[in-house]
């Protein structure tokens, strides 16, 4: 009689767990039909067959240079940083309890923000000049990026260093991070005051945010950062259901609450730091993602993570293709698209509660 | 079974919050923490499991002491239960299932799911199973945590106060179960509670805490009018009513 009804119950748990791993499939298929419209599409529409074959190696020599010499990096980049971010504010969400926890809520990107202003104010990096697509580009963009990293790595040791001086608790570590961004924010507006037009319309063009800026080998390392991450995140997705459930709960299960914060602090903040220092401040990603995966997965950390990182490379591939198409050729700054198309849905979810129901 | 000697905790190195504790709990047993507000029961429950940990003493369940080993190995030794639970997204089954956390490497084992499957059982609770906890009643919530506790196979229990958010009907029925799952189960269980007469009808046994340690530990027979009055300042008397003592505030 037990086996029977321990069998009814636990095809009724495989039933919930298939339809969670459908969600993350229906997702990804999703993103991957974006990702090829986005190879299509641009001021030059190159037909699906042409980008296939580009990608295979076998297209025409335009093909190949509009669809993996410019469009291709661009796609990689938006799918990566998209799911870097989504994945770090899933993490900084859980940690730090609070569900306004991402890299721009606790100073990351402004502190990236202003590591990049140092650089072009003082360290040379300020000349701008003119690109193909009319926009304005750094003229050193290595010392810019290793300025951000360091910027945002400062607000990351910064806030880690407070938590552990007066032990780790949330509430210091976002309170400390409030502190940080205001403080960033300041010094960064003190900067743009002081410097010359140039130097202040670079400084602006930087925060804007741009996935084009960045090669295959800066790919590569984002990449890189990201994927090792991700192994850290996914292995760790039973303690953080744990501290779910209450920070002495997760104690009692064996979880070793101080460490898993700490660490999973520090690789959110190294991952996020590592993407904005290449491609500038992207908005809204790290935030509205998980949001939006919580109302279809739950909290289920197994299916919240690989489903919001999902959601966070969608998100941010759709915005760029639609900054990139909206007045083609002109590329608007995609920082201002995932803000701009972000917290419209955002709020739409909020307000309609989509997926009240999805476990059903 | 669980043998306490000489725990002592401070917050800071002066204020002593607990001091030279010492009892033990045999299995199949289960004893109630009694004491005012601030007399330390919370703290006391969480030094057992080394949720907080104390400066000194011994906490051994079968001659091994607790404190010195890894988190994850007194959390295959013991479960806790904490006071206020926190509604979540997620379906009782996998509440539930966390309880396997000590024991699972990568991914749950068959073993671990039929574990999970024999509580949900063991407890009715099959109806519920696919539910997010967070739509739960408080008793049917208190419920879930503590079959997550028994998921962790545990040799001791502990739970504080697991009635304080209940109806009467939900107080009575949740101290039943962890009455015959001490029993079944033959494990040690550690109540904090604060209804006299609740501890008195499911406990075995009974520690008073006052003034930061023991006051007095043993059977029904600590449960006099002369020890409840001293250890709460309020004068009671303790009747038998059909078989069953009760306490009564004589205020």
């Amino acid at each position: 009689m037990n086996s029977i009804k321990n069998t009814a119950c636990r095809e009724d748990y495989n039933h919930y767990v298939k339809r969670k791993v459908l969600v993350i499939i229906i997702l990804a298929m999703m993103t991957l039909v974006v990702a090829l419209y986005a190879l299509c599409s641009g001021s030059a529409d190159i037909p699906v067959i042409e980008v296939v074959k580009a990608l295979l190696g076998l297209g025409t020599e335009k093909s190949v240079i509009v669809t993996v010499g410019i469009r291709l990096p661009r796609v990689i980049m938006a799918i990566i940083s998209g799911i870097g971010l989504a994945m770090a504010g899933c993490i900084m969400q859980s940690i730090l309890k609070n569900p306004l926890a991402s890299a721009s809520t606790l100073g990351i990107s402004q502190g990236a923000a202003f590591g990049a202003a140092i650089a072009i104010t003082y360290l040379g990096a300020g000349q701008i000049m003119s690109n193909t697509s009319g926009a304005v580009a750094i003229s050193n963009p290595y010392l810019t990026t290793i300025c951000a990293f360091i910027g945002a790595m400062i607000v990351t040791f910064v806030i880690l260093g407070l938590s552990k001086y007066r032990n780790v608790t949330p509430e210091t570590m976002i309170l400390a991070g409030v502190a940080l961004s205001s403080l960033f924010s300041g010094a960064t507006a003190l900067l743009q005051y002081f410097s010359s037009d140039v130097q202040m319309a670079a400084i602006v063009f930087w925060t804007f945010g741009d996935l084009g800026r960045v090669s295959m080998k800066e790919i590569g390392v984002v990449t890189f950062v990201t994927g090792l991450s991700f192994i850290y995140f996914i292995f760790n997705r039973w303690n953080y259901n744990a501290l779910e459930s209450g920070e002495h709960t997760a104690t009692g299960l064996g979880v070793n609450v101080p460490k898993v914060r700490l660490l999973g602090m520090t690789i959110a903040s190294v991952s996020a730091a590592t993407i904005v220092s290449f491609v500038g401040i992207i908005n809204f990603i790290g935030l509205i993602a998980p949001h939006i995966m919580r109302r279809f997965v739950g909290n289920d950390y197994r299916f919240l993570l690989p489903s919001s990182a999902i959601m966070g490379a969608l998100l941010l591939l759709v915005s760029d293709t639609f900054a990139r198409m909206i007045i083609s050729p002109v590329i608007l700054p995609i920082g201002a698209i995932t803000s701009f198309l972000g917290a419209p849905l955002f709020l739409y979810l909020i307000f309609k509660g989509v997926g009240q129901n999805a476990k059903n | 079974m669980l043998k306490i000697d000489a725990l002592q905790f401070s917050y800071r190195s002066n204020k002593k919050i607990l001091d030279k504790i010492k009892f033990d709990v045999t299995k199949g047993e289960c004893v109630a923490i009694l004491g005012n507000n601030g007399a330390g029961k919370s703290t006391m429950l969480k030094c057992l499991n080394k949720i907080m940990s104390p400066q000194k003493g011994t906490v051994s369940v079968n001659g091994i002491d607790l404190l010195k080993l890894s988190r994850l190995e007194i959390a295959k030794n013991t479960a806790y239960v904490a006071q206020k639970n926190e509604g979540n997204q997620i379906t009782v089954y996998d509440a539930i299932l966390l309880g396997r956390k000590p024991y699972i490497k990568i991914s749950p084992t068959k073993r671990d799911y039929e574990i999970v499957e024999d509580i949900i059982e063991g407890l009715n609770l099959e109806e519920l199973s696919l539910r997010y906890i967070d739509e739960l009643s408080g008793g049917e919530l208190q419920k879930v945590m503590i079959a997550r506790a028994l998921a962790q196979e545990p040799k001791v229990l502990l739970l504080d106060e697991p009635t304080s958010c209940l109806d009467l009907k939900n107080q009575l029925e949740v101290l039943k179960l962890i009455q015959e799952i001490t029993k079944e189960k033959q494990i040690a269980v550690v109540i904090v509670i604060h209804d006299l007469n609740l501890a008195l009808r499911y406990c075995d046994r009974f520690l008073f805490l006052k003034d930061n340690s023991i006051y007095c530990y043993g059977g029904i027979d600590v449960m006099t009018p002369e020890n409840i009055g001293a250890v709460y300042q309020v004068p009671v008397a303790v009747e038998s009513y059909h078989n069953q003592r009760v306490v009564i505030p004589l205020t």
